[in-house]
């Protein structure tokens, strides 16, 4: 029987939480087809099934968080009659140790743990491994036996539901999660339950959700998640500040012909056809990227590895306040209305909640445009383990001295922060100099327009 | 069946398309005579979405000299009305 995962939605991806199932036992799923919506620590996502089938049973219920590689739902072959299997069958999936991770004895004596998967699902379902009887070879303990051993988190039986904030909380202040009533969507613990159940903490003011109400259930994981997500933002943030020796060039640039080009073609098309001087943006820097090396590609590992193709994050502000920064893959192959197209469908979805998995792999460098709320420059904080972002200020009239006159010309300022560790100031500037220059010669960053 | 489209219609279709663009937004919290964008907190992508809305709505084809007319919730209205009798004649 095939089984659907929560997959990994990013390098540093331990856990997801089902938001929402867009299938049902019975249905058949095809290959490529969406099937759940996944929230991470960065972003609701698509999620889609990996092999055809029909589903059996749906194990992870909406709401639930699980780590990375626990079975989310089943799948019998296409044609197969679909029977709900019987609970024992649930309980204890009888599951094969991975050949490519074998068990590791250890040599205290202690149970040996067949892959770190498990020690995270264990950690995950809040199991203490060294009372987990295994049942793999030698007897190393796998996943069905953290899952059985966890109350069966197939079965739906009571267990310990906790936001991962609270369960932070929970370690801060000594308070055994188990202790705590919760008040959260289906008795999730939340925070506030945490501080109540402690007696180091004072009351929180946090008003309580009256279980009863699913509006407030959906307010308070709604909350959860921005927060979950900004605690994220901030950690990633943290550590590019730190590990990462940032510096910064700007340039002032005359967007008169840009301007002028766009406006013009933009005239006779209806508003879902016009394209915003943002995506012309997105096409400048991604030429240049593509065009000066050393600055599209990924830090790892001690050193810099280029990548082919621009995948061309894009910073997207959230309603709730939070931050995310999905990407256009393969931005390189998009002509000017194919950009537009797609930085309108990644904004849409980011606030939408319902990034494809595409769109949340990891880009190769990523532009921010804080234009529109008037700052005229971004001095970018780079997404690791990217090595450059690219800022983009308003574009505001400005007095602009042409062939020894003065002039008032829009004018945009854009910055680049970038890794020194991966390139220096003289590949910057050419960076720098090349997306000005396009933006100089917009028909021929438009192929179609282009005689 | 009117020939023009009301000051409550007109602000009944702004205020449907804004719903979907600023959904959290009470719009009778705002100052209808001021800046759409910095009030709902919305960018020019969602200004274009708004634009595209009108479009949608009334036929109206909104070219972008026309922007700044439609930047505020009174401007927005006064134009959809306005501009209801020769969109359906």
């Amino acid at each position: 029987m095939a089984e659907f995962r929560m997959p990994s939605l990013g390098a540093d991806m331990t856990s997801g939480t089902v938001v929402e199932w867009l299938v049902k036992p019975g249905d058949e799923v095809r290959r490529g087809q969406i099937v759940a919506v996944v929230d991470t620590d960065k972003a609701a996502i698509e999620v889609e099934a990996y092999e055809e089938g029909v589903v059996t049973d749906l194990v992870v219920p909406v709401g639930a968080t699980v780590a990375v590689g626990a079975v989310l739902a089943r799948l019998a072959p296409l044609g197969a009659e679909v029977m709900a299997p019987p609970a024992a069958e649930l309980a204890l999936p009888a599951e094969p140790a991975p050949p490519a991770e074998p068990a590791l004895a250890h040599s205290d004596g202690a149970p040996a743990v067949s892959s770190p998967l498990v020690r995270r699902l264990a950690h995950q379902l809040h199991v203490d491994l060294d009372t987990v009887p295994g049942t793999g070879p030698d007897g190393a303990i796998q996943r069905a036996d953290v899952t059985a051993a966890s109350g069966g988190l197939a079965l739906g039986r009571p267990r310990v539901r906790s936001s991962p904030l609270a369960r932070r909380r929970a370690r801060e202040l000594g308070v055994l999660l188990d202790s705590v009533t919760g008040t959260g969507p289906r008795g999730a613990v939340r925070v506030a339950d945490v501080e109540r159940a402690s007696p180091r903490a004072p009351q929180a003011p946090t008003p309580i959700a009256d279980p009863a109400k699913p509006q407030q259930h959906a307010a308070t994981a709604r909350a959860e998640a921005t927060a979950r997500r900004q605690a994220a933002v901030g950690e990633l943030m943290a550590r590019s500040k730190r590990d990462i020796p940032h510096f910064y060039l700007g340039a002032d640039v005359d967007l008169a012909v840009a301007s002028a080009w766009l406006h013009s073609r933009n005239r006779d098309r209806p508003p879902a056809q016009r394209v915003l001087p943002a995506a012309l943006f997105l096409r400048a820097v991604t030429v240049a990227a593509a065009e000066v090396g050393h600055l599209n590609g990924h830090w790892v590992e001690g050193r810099f590895q280029p990548i082919d193709g621009v995948h061309l994050g894009v910073a997207v502000s959230l309603r709730d306040g939070s931050l995310v920064a999905p990407g256009i893959r393969d931005a390189q192959r998009l002509d000017l209305d194919e950009m537009m197209e797609a930085l309108r469908d990644l904004v849409v979805r980011a606030r939408s909640g319902r990034l494809t998995r595409e769109q949340m792999s990891d880009p190769s460098i990523t532009v921010t445009n804080l234009g529109d709320l008037g700052v005229d420059t971004v001095l970018p904080v780079i997404y690791p383990p990217q090595v450059a972002m690219v800022g983009f200020g308003r574009v505001a009239d400005r007095p602009w001295a042409v062939d020894g006159m003065l002039a008032v010309r829009p004018v945009v300022s854009i910055s680049l922060a970038a890794d020194h560790r991966a390139s220096d100031g003289h590949r910057a500037a050419r960076f720098l100099q090349a997306v000005a220059r396009r933006l100089q010669c917009p028909a021929e960053l438009d192929p179609r327009s282009a005689p | 069946m009117t020939a023009t489209m009301s000051d409550t219609e007109a602000r009944a279709i702004v205020a449907g398309i804004l719903a979907d663009i600023a959904p959290e937004v009470d719009l009778d919290e705002i100052d209808p005579a001021g800046e759409l964008q910095p009030q709902l907190d919305i960018d020019s992508l969602d200004f274009l979405r708004f634009v595209e809305g009108i479009t949608k709505h009334t036929g109206l084809p909104v070219p972008e000299e026309d922007y700044r007319r439609v930047a505020s919730l009174d401007g927005a209205v006064a134009y959809v009305s306005g501009h209801s009798v020769s969109a359906r004649s």
